[in-house]
């Protein structure tokens, strides 16, 4: 049963994430970005991360993509005309990648020889409470840290929307 | 009942990230080639909380937590400069936006 959820999850994700980068207009890769997002938070939950599955889904799928969309209906993006690319980027850039990803997979294989298995309900270290304790006591400093960030990144994106206004 | 063996979860981590690259390089539309750095950000996470479970330990989750928020914070900011570009530009091609490098 995990392994089938697995990989139907898995598949979701690999297909919408080429989707993601092959698709010619934004408003497409947005949708397929929140397709990979929702089969992630899927794998989290198998993973144990109850917390983090929500998160996901309330702040990625449900927050910062609604305003991806909310942008790119703003301004009204077409998709992509030119292509531009180089003739050695065309020809180079799939057998590279695939390259690299065979490499890696050879190397996750040798460091995690599949002995480990991944079961539903072996770890129950996600849960809201695990995750709240250990956010509010060894890693408050950061925590307060990051709150800052989110201020500072709050004003700054009011004073940016704001210059278009004044001018 | 046979679960999955965890190199599975950090190879498709390392998928969806080479994806996000190559989306990263490839694309001309300011907006993807931000989607695609979302991606990017993804796949690190399924990584962290894969070792979180491995380790069964939550510290891979709190990094994890962390990443989301840093991401909803450039998303805010980098969507507000996408906007500005735009105004004042009238593209979102980023071969056009390129006064930085002369």
């Amino acid at each position: 049963m995990d392994a089938i959820l697995f990989l139907i999850f898995a598949v979701i994700a690999v297909v919408c994430g080429i989707n993601v980068v092959v698709q010619s207009h934004p408003i497409s890769s947005a949708i397929s970005l929140i397709g990979v997002m929702g089969s992630l938070a899927v794998l989290y939950l198998l993973l144990g991360a109850e917390f983090l599955a929500a998160a996901q889904v309330i702040v990625y799928a449900g927050a910062i993509m609604v305003l991806f969309v909310f942008v790119i209906m703003l301004l009204n993006a077409g998709g992509e005309t030119g292509r531009g690319r180089s003739f050695l980027a065309q020809l180079l850039g799939a057998p590279v990648l695939i390259a690299f990803l065979g490499l890696m997979a050879f190397f996750v294989q040798r460091l995690f020889p599949g002995t480990e298995m991944v079961q539903f309900g072996a770890f129950h270290g996600g849960t809201a409470q695990a995750v709240g304790r250990a956010l509010f006591t060894q890693f408050l400093l950061p925590f307060e840290v990051i709150s800052v960030l989110i201020l500072i990144a709050v004003l700054g994106a009011i004073v940016l929307a704001r210059k278009e206004f004044d001018r | 009942m046979t679960g999955v063996p965890i190199s599975w979860y950090l190879i498709l981590s390392a998928v969806l990230f080479s994806l996000g690259v190559a989306g990263f390089l490839f694309r001309r539309n300011i907006i993807t080639v931000f989607m695609c750095i979302e991606l990017m950000l993804n796949g690190v996470n399924l990584s962290f909380i894969t070792f979180s479970y491995h380790l069964k330990h939550v510290n891979g989750q709190i990094y994890s937590f962390f990443v989301m928020v840093v991401a909803a914070a450039e998303a805010a900011v980098g969507l507000a400069i996408i906007l500005t570009v735009y105004k004042s530009r009238g593209t979102l091609n980023i071969d056009d936006v390129s006064s930085m490098k002369n």
